[in-house]
């Protein structure tokens, strides 16, 4: 054995011209792309720096993030709900869980938006009372109670709800039966084993989906701009029908649109890692046990 | 004195199959009964049965006289609450094949979890508890762990505080070191040892011979549903009455 061979590997690689093609090429249509935008004539950037922070656009930008962050919240809670339900034993309580995920995961959002912004159509009046045609005890208009903020939240939260009960029910399902009969075992109550048990260790299945959702939430809400809905896109589809800026204010709209979700991927990141104490990666397990070894020898 | 367990004519079926088919067993206070058999014989179902985890189909069990499941009155049996029958399992401790920590909680806060969320004691006392019982498993420098960090031998170790957590009136093990590593089973069965020697009532089910011998104070061998032998530990397993239980032992030696 030579000294050589103790030595740390440290060979060439034998040449890959495809890697470099494909660099270069990739590389030309960037820059070909990035300068046809910056100097087409057409993309008026004077007037998107303009109306960026115009205060219109802010409050639309102000509606959107109410929109997104209320119908997830509740959401959220509708959909752990629902989850709950579908996976309870009592027959009543599946069957309307299943025909509420059912019904709306089956419709387009963009008509259960419509259709409740409409709903005074078939519920002139709202009210609470005796059920069944009895006399009701307080009733609203509902053309007054339902304005298009309303109508937006509650398509987006139901839907929302939906979507998020099969989440929930998927971590629900991820956790091994045996952690509910451990705890069932020391005498925790079904709600205690299910909200210091169970979901706890859902949460690393329903966090990332759930995260995606609400990224999706967050540009789903333009479609409350068919009830004008006040948000990003509604005011900038104002403004560019007063002053013909279409590209423009498209632009400035997609530029908060992806600082919002910027800003959500990040807080997903952190998010995600919080909940998956407890989860020792292969990775990070030889990191803590080898790593002091290895620095060991080589010092 | 009323055993600290006493199983009568219970029978358990799943589907069409017949798991127990009317066993009658008594645990003595302060003993400790290993149960074997082959797999599929109905021990671990039994086990299982006594904190009600499985229910159980007709006989009764009564665990410090009381009628574990149900509340008996004039006209029948009617089903106990979920309040009391939590309170029932809180004072039976059970420790399992799999030991089922709470992967999302270090080892003390496994330990604590029990006597704060169903006790509802204070979470400084419950941690002194869980320190000291920790210590007496020989994990104390562990307890800041999660369960993916500790070895098995290790894992099953803090399931067992946890379970000792609830100062339980009677411990079930359900094949506790039959997921073990073979050089795990050692750690994990001196823990038992020092539990029996300290008068613990305990109700094994296990494939470890040796410590049905020398720690168990009463052997019982099930097969295909039934309590075919039991007795002293050391007369079942080196005189054997029954052809069902020479056959058993003789297969796993």
């Amino acid at each position: 054995m030579s000294a050589a061979e103790e030595l740390p590997i440290n060979a060439k690689h034998p040449p890959r011209p495809g890697r470099w093609i494909a660099a270069v090429l990739a590389g030309f249509v960037l820059v070909w792309l990035a300068y046809t935008i910056i100097v087409n004539p057409n993309l008026h950037w004077d007037i998107v720096v303009d109306q960026q922070f115009d205060h219109r656009i802010l409050a639309g930008l102000g509606v959107t993030i109410a929109l997104a962050v209320t119908s997830m919240v509740v959401g959220i809670v509708l959909g752990v709900l629902v989850a709950v339900m579908q996976l309870s034993a009592n027959p009543v309580l599946r069957a309307a869980a299943g025909l509420y995920t059912w019904f709306f995961r089956g419709t387009p959002l963009l008509v259960q938006l419509i259709f409740w912004f409409n709903l005074a159509l078939i519920f002139p009046t709202v009210g609470f009372g005796v059920p069944f045609g009895g006399p009701q005890l307080v009733e609203w208009q509902t053309n007054a109670l339902i304005t298009p903020f309303v109508a937006g939240l509650l398509g987006l939260t139901i839907n929302e709800g939906a979507y998020m009960a099969e989440i929930v029910r998927a971590g629900i399902s991820s956790v091994a039966h045996g952690q509910r009969e451990a705890a069932e075992a020391l005498g925790m109550p079904n709600r205690a084993v299910l909200r210091r048990v169970v979901l706890p260790q859902a949460m690393r299945v329903i966090i990332p989906p759930t995260g995606n959702q609400f990224i999706s939430m967050l540009k789903t809400t333009s479609m409350v701009s068919v009830i004008a809905g006040a948000d990003l896109l509604t005011v900038a589809q104002h403004i560019y029908l007063d002053n013909f800026e279409v590209i423009a204010l498209l632009i400035v709209a997609s530029i908060w649109y992806l600082v919002l979700t910027t800003i959500a991927s990040v807080g997903q990141h952190f998010i995600e890692k919080r909940f998956n104490r407890g989860q020792i990666t292969l990775r990070r397990r030889l990191g803590r046990d080898l790593l002091p070894v290895v620095r060991r020898r080589k010092s | 004195m009323t055993p600290m367990v006493r199983i009568s004519k219970v029978r358990k079926r799943f589907g069409y199959l017949e798991v127990l088919k009317g066993i009658d067993l008594d645990v003595a206070r302060n003993s400790v009964v290993c149960v074997i058999g082959p797999s599929g014989s109905g021990k671990s179902t039994l086990l299982r049965c006594v904190n009600r985890l499985e229910t159980i189909d007709s006989g009764r069990i009564r665990v410090d006289g009381e009628l574990i499941g149900y509340t008996e009155h004039t006209d029948g049996l009617r089903v106990l609450g979920e309040k009391q029958l939590c309170r029932q399992r809180a004072a039976i401790g059970m420790v399992f094949q799999g030991f089922h920590l709470f992967g999302n909680r270090t080892a003390l806060e496994n330990v604590i979890e029990g006597p704060v969320t169903v006790q509802g004691k204070s979470r400084a006392e419950a941690i002194e508890q869980a320190r000291e019982l920790l210590e007496r498993v020989g994990l104390a420098d562990r307890a800041e762990h999660y369960p993916a960090q500790l070895s098995g031998g290790q894992q099953q170790r803090v399931a067992i505080a946890r379970s000792l957590a609830m100062r339980p009136k009677v411990m079930l093990f359900d094949e506790p070191t039959s997921a073990l590593d073979p050089e795990l089973v050692a750690e994990v069965l001196a823990v038992m040892r020092d539990l029996a020697r300290e008068g613990m009532t305990m109700m094994v089910v296990t494939h470890e011979m040796r410590f049905a011998r020398d720690a168990g104070d009463h052997l019982v061998f099930m097969d295909d549903g039934v309590i075919v032998e039991q007795g002293d530990p050391r007369a079942v397993l080196e005189q054997p009455r029954e052809a069902r239980t020479r056959a058993f032992l003789g297969q796993v030696g």
